[in-house]
């Protein structure tokens, strides 16, 4: 359950765009719906994306964080560009994501999320990512059986050369994680 | 000659390791020298920045901190990766807050940065700085008409433009040209390939990348290149579970436009690693 009110996380919201380049705009949405239309995964959107704007404005950050929304996002950055009012759409997508995982206000069991969990388990210990590794975490968390589907995939790249079952690491990895740890310490 | 930074990206090192090879070979035989970056990180992705904005850019930061050491210029051939560190220079540049946390982070690892670091893609750099005339000069085995469908998916062009047009870019479509191959028309060039989806809703992704094979083989392509490597995956695995979905065979060979260069430069098979392709790529260019 949110522990945070609608009210806090809107606040919360503004404050986090406001660090990205024409993230004021937001306040300014025509409700046009271009960006819906521009979208390529609006149609398996619980809420479509000019919604969330129209949900910031009414304080209901809440009920679209609940949504699958901003997981569906693709990152491709066309609402972005075709924005009248040059709203950084796809920003506003990846601050979601970031708020649903703090506040954990996401549909139960969202594949997208765990992903991109997994995947920043790896980088942030080794500093690269490595294939084989996360679909091996992302499929323990999420369906194992599911992983015996790609079998054949993984098979064919094996036999490529193209799939490494080690882990990469930079040589300062200490340094890395000092970094990411700083950072900790100025959110806490 | 003219010297980069180089940042291969962590789909580079094994996945992708043929965009990486052929890249410096491509680099090599027009004279360009890409230096690898010493002890370069992930770049931050997209799946970072969906966690944790703050952390993914200091990622990103770190790598421009490294770059500064010796160079003004960075350039990547994965699109996913030119985009977050280009876009981590805007911030930093233009968010005095986001700055001093970036800072105040990069200090703990005992580096700094100074906004001296101009992120390139590769495309950019062979088309705008090598250019036409050194490209054509180096053609030692043209294309001979072979119908190329150019793919720039998302973030190569979007969303800045700054290297092309964000709604229709033609950059690679020019190069294929210059080697001898003819560009064919290809409306869903910059549509979303639908790898970002493929693995957390499949079926959603398989219905993004069934149109862009489509709209390729209808423009009567024999090939698609591509200039990014999640694009060029995306592209070249999925074909026969795309088809099935799609209800229509979907089957053509996908490359990386730096493959297609080498090949009409002359290069060999193991300056262009065309046999690691999941498709028909050797077949096509034997």
């Amino acid at each position: 359950m949110a522990t945070i009110s609608t009210k806090e996380l809107t606040r919360e919201f503004l404050d986090g765009i406001y660090d990205h380049p024409d993230g004021e705009k937001v306040n300014q949405c025509l409700q046009c719906g271009t960006c819906t239309a521009s979208c390529p995964t609006s149609e398996v959107m619980d809420w479509s994306p000019r919604q969330i704007f129209a949900a910031v404005r009414a304080e209901m950050l809440d009920r679209v964080l609940g949504s699958n929304t901003d997981w569906y996002c693709v990152s491709c950055y066309s609402c972005t560009v075709r924005c009248p009012a040059s709203i950084p759409i796809t920003d506003v997508m990846y601050l979601l994501k970031n708020q649903g995982i703090k506040h954990n206000l996401m549909p139960r069991g969202t594949r997208g999320a765990k992903l991109s969990k997994a995947f920043c388990k790896i980088v942030s210990k080794g500093g690269r990512s490595a294939e084989f590794g996360l679909m091996m975490k992302y499929y323990f968390s999420t369906n194992p059986f599911a992983a015996l589907g790609n079998l054949g995939f993984a098979m064919k790249m094996l036999g490529k050369g193209r799939l490494s079952l080690g882990s990469e690491k930079i040589k300062d990895v200490k340094g890395l994680r000092k970094m990411l740890e700083a950072l900790e310490e100025i959110s806490a | 000659m003219k010297s980069y930074a180089y940042f291969p990206g962590c789909s580079q090192t094994k996945a992708n390791r043929a965009y990486d090879v052929s890249s410096r070979s491509v680099a090599a035989a027009l004279g360009v020298e890409l230096r690898e970056l010493d002890d370069w990180n992930c770049c931050g992705a997209s799946a970072y920045l969906s966690i944790d904005d703050n952390k993914a850019l200091a990622l990103s930061a770190r790598n421009l901190a490294l770059a500064e050491k010796t160079s003004d210029e960075l350039v990547t051939v994965c699109s996913g990766c030119y985009l977050v560190l280009h876009k981590t220079n805007k911030i930093l540049a233009g968010k005095p807050r986001v700055r001093e946390r970036i800072d105040h982070a990069l200090e703990a690892a005992d580096l700094s940065y100074h906004g001296g670091v101009k992120v390139r893609h590769f495309l950019d750099v062979l088309v705008n700085d090598i250019g036409r005339e050194r490209i054509e000069e180096a053609v030692t085995r043209p294309l001979e008409g072979l119908k190329v469908a150019a793919y720039y998916g998302c973030q190569l062009s979007r969303p800045y433009g700054e290297i092309d047009d964000p709604e229709f870019p033609v950059s690679m479509d020019f190069l294929a040209r210059w080697l001898g191959g003819e560009p064919t028309p290809f409306p869903y060039r910059a549509k979303c390939c639908g790898g970002t989806s493929m693995t957390t809703s499949p079926e959603v992704g398989a219905s993004l990348t069934g149109k862009i094979l489509d709209s390729a083989i209808s423009g009567g392509a024999d090939c698609i290149i591509t200039a990014c490597p999640l694009c060029q995956l995306t592209l070249e695995a999925y074909q026969k579970k795309v088809s099935r979905q799609m209800g229509k065979k979907l089957s053509i060979p996908v490359l990386y436009f730096t493959q297609l260069m080498g090949n009409a430069f002359g290069l060999t098979e193991k300056e262009l690693l065309l046999k690691d392709s999941l498709t028909a790529v050797p077949a096509l260019l034997s």
